[in-house]
Parts: C-alpha cells; structure tokens; sequence
C-alpha cells in the first residue's frame, strides 16, 4: 500500500474526517493542545471538559437497578446473594435464559436477542400510544451510530449524477457527515432556522433538494429530534409537514431519536416519528420508508460505554430487510451486555416491584438536574453581550451564537484557522474549558458558535458558564 | 463462489431455533435438546465462563461489590484498577476511540511476551467491537471502490465466511486459493501462485487473507509454511491479514503457533522492514470465550506513517468499543500470575478446558474415521472439525432433487432428525465434488459423547438409506 497511492484514495476526505473525528471522540485537537502545554503555568487547575456528550464522564451516577441487573448477569453466583433485590434477579434470570449457555458470553443472534427485541417491539408500543411495533423490525445494534451506518450502506448507490444523496441538518451531529464521506454519498446541507429556536423549515427543505437535484439522486433524509447539537425538539406539526414531504418526494426517513427523554422545555414534547406517521393515516403510514434510532448512551441513563442501541424500520421492503440481516450479519452479533442493558431500559422496574422507588428517584434526579441546567444554560448567555442562545429544549447541549469582532476574524484567518477554533482554542489556554466550535457541526456562512454540554455538575457548570462570560467580555475587547 | 445473493442466509438457523422452540413447549422429537456447536462459541456449547473474568467484570458494572468480602481480594483490587482507567470511574463512559490507553498498553506487553522479546508499539494497535470491525476497517483501506480493475484479496478455501462478506461488500473481489486436504490443510505457494495467476484480467490483487490456526479446516501452519508466506507476500507486494484467532488453539504434537509478526521480524531485513502486516485477535475465541462482549484488537506492522493517520482516522470515526469487552481483553492478556488469590482457580478452569479440547480432539478424530463415508484428518489447532463427507450418487441426487447442495442436505437432516445443528461446507467454500460439515468442538465432555453418539447413529442411517 503506497503513501501516495492510499492519500490520493482518501484526497480531500482525510482532513475533513480528521477535523470531524476529533469532534466526536474524546481525544480533541485542542485538548492535546493543552497537553503538550503540561508544565506550563495556566491560570487554571483543571480543564473542565464540556465538549462530548458522556455523562458519566462529568460525574452522573448510573441507574442503579440497571446496574445490579448487569452484576448478576456478568456473575449469576451472585444470584444467590441476598443484598441483590428480587426485581433485579428477576431480570437478570430472564435475560440470561435467553442468551446462549445461559452467558452474556454467547453470541446472540445478528438481529439481537429475540426476547430483548420483543421488549423493545412493546415498549414503543406503550410509548405511541397502542401503535403496533413489529419485533421484526426491530434490529439490535452496538449504539445507535452501528444502525445510523448500516442503513446509510443499504441507502447509498449510484455513479455520478445517480450518486445517492441524504439530506441533513446544519448543523448537524458529525457521525452523518463522516459517514457520508466515507460512503462517498452526496450530502444535501438543509439550514435549521436559529431566527426561530433552531426549527425546520420545509421551504428550506424544498430548496436544499432541488438544488441537490441538479448533481445528485436525493433519496434520504436525516432528522435528529431533540436535536444535536441544537437542542431544539421538534413541534408534532413539523414532524407532519416531514413525514408530508418525504412522501411527495420519495425520501427515505431516518430519524434519529437518542434523546427522547431528554426534554426540558416547557410546552415541548417529543413527538416519535413513528406515532405521528401512523396518526396521518395509511396513505402515510402504508408507503413512506422509514427508520428510527435509540441507544442507551444518552436519556437518563448517560451508558455510552456499553454501546446499546437499536433501530426500528417501518415499510421496508423484505428483499430489503433480507439484505438488512446480511449486512448485520458480517460483525456477528451486537454486544450483549448493552443488549441486556437496552432491556432494561425499555422494561424498568413497575410500580409494584422493590427497585421501583429507587429507580424513580434516581431517574427524575437526573432529567431535573438536567432541566435546571438547561434553563441556567439559556439564561446566563443571554446576559453576555455577543453570545445569543436559543432555548435548550431537548438533548445534551447549547449551541450558541458569537459574534466575532472582525479583528479577531481576521486574526484567526492570519493563523490559518477557522475563527469560533480560534475562539475555542483561546478558552481553552485561558480558562481551561474545553468546548468544540461551531464549524465542526455546519452553520450559516458568517456565522459562529461553540457547542457546550450541559453535563457538568450544576455547581461545576455555574463557573464555567461566568467563566465563559468573562472570556467572551475579555475576548471581545482585547479584538475591539 | 461466494455470491452473496446465493447464501441461503440463515435457513438453517431459522431451523434449528424453530426446532428449540418446539421443544421448549414440550412437542415429542427423537431427542430432548438440540446440540448447537453451528459456531465457534464456547459458552452456546455448554463451556463455562472463567470465574475470576466474571467477577471482575461484575464489580466494575457495579462497584459496591468491590467491597465485597464474598469476591477475592485481587478480582476487588483488579476491578479498582480497571475503574480507574475508565473516564468519570464508570464502565458507561466513552474511552478513547483506540481504546483505553493502558489496555492497549497490557495488549503490546502481551504481544512481546508471545513473540520473545520482539517490541510491540501501543498506537499500532486498535481495539474494535470483534475482530470483524477490525478487519472491515483495514479492508476499507485496502479496497479502492472507484479502481478499474477491482480490487481483489486472496482468500483461503475453506474460510469462514464473514470477511469473504466484508470483502464482497466493499466492492472488492476474493479470489480463492485452495488448501491442500490430502496435506492436512497446508498452504502450498504453487496454489498462491496460482491463484495469483488467476486474478490477471479479473482484478487486481492487494492482499493475502490467512488464517492460522485455521477456520474451519484444523489445520496450524509450520514454521517453514509461514516463512514461504511471508517471502510470496513479500515478492508479490502483497498485503498480509492475518486472522490469530486460535492462537490459544494448538493440539497437535509437534504444532506450535507461529506468529507471522515475529516471524517477520526474524527474517531480518528487507522482510522485517517491509512486509506489511495487520494481525487480528479477539476475547471471543480464547480461553474465555467471551464471545458476546465484542472486544478484539488488530496490530499493524511496516505501515507507512501517512496510511496509520488515515486508519487512525477510520478507527476513530467509530464510537469507542464495549468498556466491558476491553476489560475482558485486558484480563485476557494480563491474567492471574502464581501466588495471586485467584491463580488457582483460574489455572484450574483454564486446565480443564484445555482437558476438554485435547479429548475432543482425540475422540472427533477417532469417531469419525471409524464411520463408513467419513474421514478427518487430525485437528491440529482452532476451534472445528471440518470432516469430509463421501456422499453417495443417490444422496448427492436427492438433495439435487430438493434445491439443495449436497451437505447442506446432511446438515439439514442432521438437524432434524439427530438434533445436532452443523455448517455445511458449502457456507465455507470447498474444492467441487467435495462435501464437508463443521462443527465446534469445545463442547463439554458429556455432550460431545452425546454429540458423536447421535451423530454416528444418523451417519450410519443415512448412508444406508441413501446407498
């Protein structure tokens, strides 16, 4: 394998999936910055890392129940153990009956374990409110990203102007646009509206797919609801004008809906695609191609480490789906603990059962937590002049915009980086706060922002964001 | 050959949980439960899972058993350890996307030790979700979808089937090159360069896929076999993967795992320096058997710099691997050592099912050569036996009659009527006229008693009535 002849391959792709890479992993360019700067005086002790969306990572407890449920099936000797409650080993026997040899060690099937599919299959059943869910339909994935790029590979074909085309947001999470690249698909950028809390507009759409129309084949279109890195949770009325849209145009739906559970903001609601396609009626819920994706790495339970995820595929075609097990096929099986993991998830502990109150109290400490760190998020950046933030309904995140001073723009320009980088490399050296710019996930030309997570401890999360003002303040001036 | 549109994807597996089922309500069949040894997974098969790996594993998932007076006091101390590398203390947390550093850290010491000495650098190696992700990963830089030829990798037949998928699937093409059966297996250099020949005008190929200790054929590569592979390579500017699964596998006398990195390096210069290598291992198919966790790992060797930056970015594209399945790869390359709590034990557990392979080795070996239209050759390494069916002319027409190949008849009868579910040979490529079966050996001891009982008991059945 020749360097030239490996770099030629990859040509423009390797710096782009550098620069996205370093966004969705935790080894960021900026913060390596920080490392070779070890020994250096700082005025700050610690680098507050506020820039990957892992829970756990800023200190949020896993559930508990969900916890002991796994102890006992990694080592069913502590079935015997009566510190462990019934609930749990309840659980924890039935998931392990299900497993080859009676091991989490077993592979499962490709698809996912039957009786773990069929749990999920019942629990959006419960969640839309009655609307059937096959268990069929439902394949078992190592985190949501595993379905997001297999269904990308089903969807994606063509030479030249026939070259599949997949509509996202911008901004948008990068695993679609580094997908997308790896793929060699076409990606069709339609702008969220920011004038209007970050919402999806169908004339935007309309005109991002004709233009697309002129070079590509645009078959598919990405939807991510709570949104990431926006935070914005879509109007049940949006959802419908999508769904409406994707039918006139023949696009397959992909809607991504890790943080549905993580909903703030007052008269929002999540509204899953599935439920609203099939309130529209046959005409829709008959035709329109669809598939949505869930993990346990986000939500309450903040388990990225397992890598728990599933998709659920409404209208496929079973040529398609024959295709589909194939695809899965080739890594085997997801892992089974997180497959474990996602049945708890979606079967947790009942009113009547021991763990139940525990469980409550922990999940309701978190989303709260969550809720209030949102609303403090929105409301000290609007006090800073220059930084502007849209609510943060939903997700993990807030997505605000800067204003650069021209000169700082310019200066960024003069050391060959993009200017919220540059904005971002600054807060790092200067406050030890770790963020990820705005040009990682795509933003109107002209514009800049930084992505922030509100996973930070409240208290922790207090002094980065008057940290972050002072920064802004001081920034500003020092550029005036 | 292998089309992926002709795979009968899944047919007889959709079976052999039909026939579970069935009898799990209680519908009458000539036996009580059905035999699974279809793949090469211990536990499935009824082995057990190494005490001390679980324990661990279960107080890193929930941590207040680390103070536990019920759990040895090195499974309490090794899980601390283990949650001190994890970000925020939680197996939940996202590691690096490589890999946790200092898992990473314990596999290149793992490395060095197995290959006397030779260094193992941490940033060539990668941990991915199975060996398969690893493997789809460096396919995916080998393979140039836009190339005119397409790109070809050579192949061994038989192979298990999942990275001929992950080649098809990329665009690219597998050309076959044939194990020699009557030698037990062995890879013979003519039959490269045969297969070499073959690829002129079809493809151009890139890479040379092999496996050893062999899938599903038993067989564990010479010292001299592997060297004559690492020159073709060599001569031939041909990419190695090397599959390394079994390399915990080894049963014959006078076999002994060779890896093909150390080899490299002993050669000396020009090989030592150039041949470029990737090797894959995982936590599935070792000692532990830990299949289901997902964890494996592959290391590259003489890569340029500038494609290491490209495969750290592909790598990196992917979220991290399961935080349990690298635990168990840290346990699995740094286990227990004497004096330590739970040494023996875990010496014990490792003994006996090293106890196991060796008689099932012997006993496979044994049954089937006494069987009428049945022969093996020995099971030198790996997880199967891959014994060779003679089938009948009637037997051969029948299937024939049914849409079926050959040995996937068998297998399908097998299934149904003496409740053991097998691979044919067919999922796995063979020479044409040949029919072979695989099945998974590391099988508890009453059940492979069980196992060849009702497998001779059919076989014989079988050949009557189709003779």
């Amino acid at each position: 394998m020749s360097k030239e002849g490996t770099v030629k391959k990859t040509g423009k792709t390797v710096t782009f999936l550098l620069y996205l890479c370093s966004l969705v992993s935790s080894s960021l360019t900026p913060f390596l910055h920080v490392q070779t700067c070890l020994g250096a005086k700082k005025p700050f002790t610690e680098v507050i890392k506020a820039n990957i969306g892992d829970a756990h990572a800023m200190g949020q407890k896993p559930i508990t129940f969900f916890r002991q449920v796994l102890a006992l099936c990694s080592y069913p000797a502590l079935l015997e153990d009566s510190k462990f409650p019934e609930d749990a080993k309840q659980r924890a026997r039935r998931i392990l009956e299900a497993c080859g040899g009676h091991s989490i060690g077993a592979y499962s099937a490709s698809q996912g374990i039957e009786c773990i599919r069929q749990d999920v299959a019942r629990y959006i059943e419960k969640r839309d409110g009655g609307i059937p869910s096959n268990p069929d339909n439902i394949y078992l994935s190592t985190g949501a990203s595993d379905a997001i790029v297999t269904i990308l590979k089903l969807l994606v074909c063509g030479e030249g102007r026939d070259r599949t085309g997949v509509m996202i947001s911008i901004p948008q999470y990068p695993l679609y646009s580094a997908a997308l690249a790896d793929l060699g698909a076409v990606q069709i950028n339609y702008y969220l509206d920011e004038d209007n809390c970050w919402s999806l507009n169908i004339t935007e759409l309309r005109r991002a797919l004709s233009a697309a129309r002129e070079h590509c084949n645009p078959r598919v279109l990405c939807i991510i609801n709570p949104g990431n890195p926006t935070g914005q949770v879509q109007s049940r009325q949006c959802i419908e004008d999508v769904i409406r849209f994707a039918k006139e145009e023949h696009l397959f739906l992909m809607a991504d809906e890790v943080y549905q559970d993580n909903v703030y903001a007052e008269g929002c609601q999540f509204h899953s695609f599935k439920k609203v396609l099939f309130e529209m009626g046959p005409e829709y819920s008959n035709t329109v191609e669809m598939a949505s994706f869930h993990s346990t790495s986000k939500c309450y339970m903040g388990e990225c480490g397992f890598r728990g995820g599933y998709m659920e595929v409404i209208n496929l075609d079973p040529e398609v789906k024959a295709q589909l097990i194939k695809l899965v096929s080739v890594r085997l099986c997801p892992p089974v603990p997180g497959q474990a993991l996602l049945d708890l998830v979606v079967n947790p502990p009942q009113p009547d059962e021991p763990s139940y109150a525990t469980f409550m109290k922990e999940r309701t400490a978190v989303l709260s937590a969550l809720a209030e760190k949102a609303r403090l998020t929105e409301q000290i950046f609007n006090t800073v002049p220059g930084i502007t933030c849209n609510p943060v309904q939903g997700a993990m995140y807030t997505f605000p915009r800067i204003t650069l001073p021209q000169k700082a723009i310019d200066k960024a320009k003069e050391l060959g980086l993009v200017p919220d980088m540059f904005y971002c490399m600054r807060l790092l050296d200067e406050e030890g706060i770790c963020l990820v710019p705005g040009s990682g996930f795509g933003q109107r030309e002209g514009t800049y922002h930084f992505r922030m997570t509100i996973l930070p401890p409240t208290e922790k999360l207090k002094v980065v964001l008057q940290k972050i003002r002072e920064f802004q303040l001081h920034f500003t001036q020092e550029f005036s | 050959m292998w089309n992926m549109k002709q795979l009968e994807y899944g047919a007889l597996a959709r079976r052999a949980n039909q026939i579970k089922d069935e009898l799990r309500q209680g519908v009458r069949r000539p036996y009580k439960e059905v035999i699974d040894v279809f793949q090469g997974d211990l536990h499935r098969a009824g082995m057990k899972p190494l005490t001390f790996v679980r324990q661990v594993l279960a107080a890193c998932v929930y941590p207040p058993l680390i103070n536990s007076s019920n759990l040895p006091l090195d499974v309490r101390q090794r899980a601390q350890e283990e949650l001190g590398r994890c970000v925020g203390g939680s197996v939940g947390s996202y590691s690096a996307a490589p890999g946790i550093p200092e898992i990473i850290h314990s596999i290149s010491e793992f490395i060095k030790r197995r290959d006397g000495g030779i260094p193992s650098h941490p940033e060539n190696i990668y941990i991915s979700p199975g060996s398969q992700w690893s493997i789809s990963n460096i396919l995916n830089v080998l393979v140039n979808r836009e190339a005119s030829p397409r790109t070809g990798v050579l192949i061994p037949v038989p192979c298990h089937n999942k990275t001929v998928l992950s080649i098809t699937q990329l665009g690219a093409v597998a050309v076959p090159y044939y194990l020699s059966e009557e030698q037990g297996w062995a890879l013979q250099v003519e039959e490269l360069q045969r297969a070499l020949e073959s690829a002129k005008g079809v493809c151009n190929p890139v890479a040379l896929y092999v496996i050893n200790p062999g899938n599903p054929a038993g067989y564990v590569q010479s010292q001299k076999s592997v060297l004559e592979v690492i020159r073709f390579a060599w001569e031939k500017r041909l990419f190695l993967l090397v599959d390394e699964l079994y390399q915990d596998r080894v049963y014959g006398e006078n076999c002994e795992f060779v890896s093909y990195k150390r080899a490299v390096s002993e050669m000396g210069p020009p090989f030592s320096g150039t041949v470029e290598l990737a090797s894959f291992h995982s936590v599935s198919k070792g000692f532990s058997g830990e299949c289901g966790l997902r964890a494996g790992y592959v290391e590259l060797v003489n890569l340029d710099p500038a494609v290491m930056k490209y495969i750290h970015t592909l790598f990196s594209k992917d979220a991290c691997s399961p935080v349990l399945g690298q635990i168990a790869l840290d346990l699995m390359t740094d286990p227990p050592k004497p004096g330590d709590p739970s040494y023996l034990l875990y010496k014990q557990e490792i003994e006996q099912i090293r106890t196991v392979l060796l008689h099932s080795v012997k006993k496979v070996h044994e049954v089937v050569n006494s069987l009428p239209g049945f022969s093996c050759p020995p099971i030198e390494g790996g997880l199967f036996a891959f014994p060779r069916l003679h089938l009948t002319p009637k037997a051969i027409q029948k299937a024939k009659e049914l849409g079926l190949q050959p040995d996937t008849f068998y297998c399908t009868r097998l299934l149904e009527e003496g409740g053991v579910f097998t691979g044919p040979g067919w999922e796995y490529g063979q020479k044409e006229g040949t029919y072979h079966i695989r099945f998974c050996i590391a099988v508890p001891q009453d059940i492979m008693e069980e196992l060849l009982r009702r497998l001779s008991s059919f076989h014989m059945t079988f050949m009557k009535d189709f003779s």
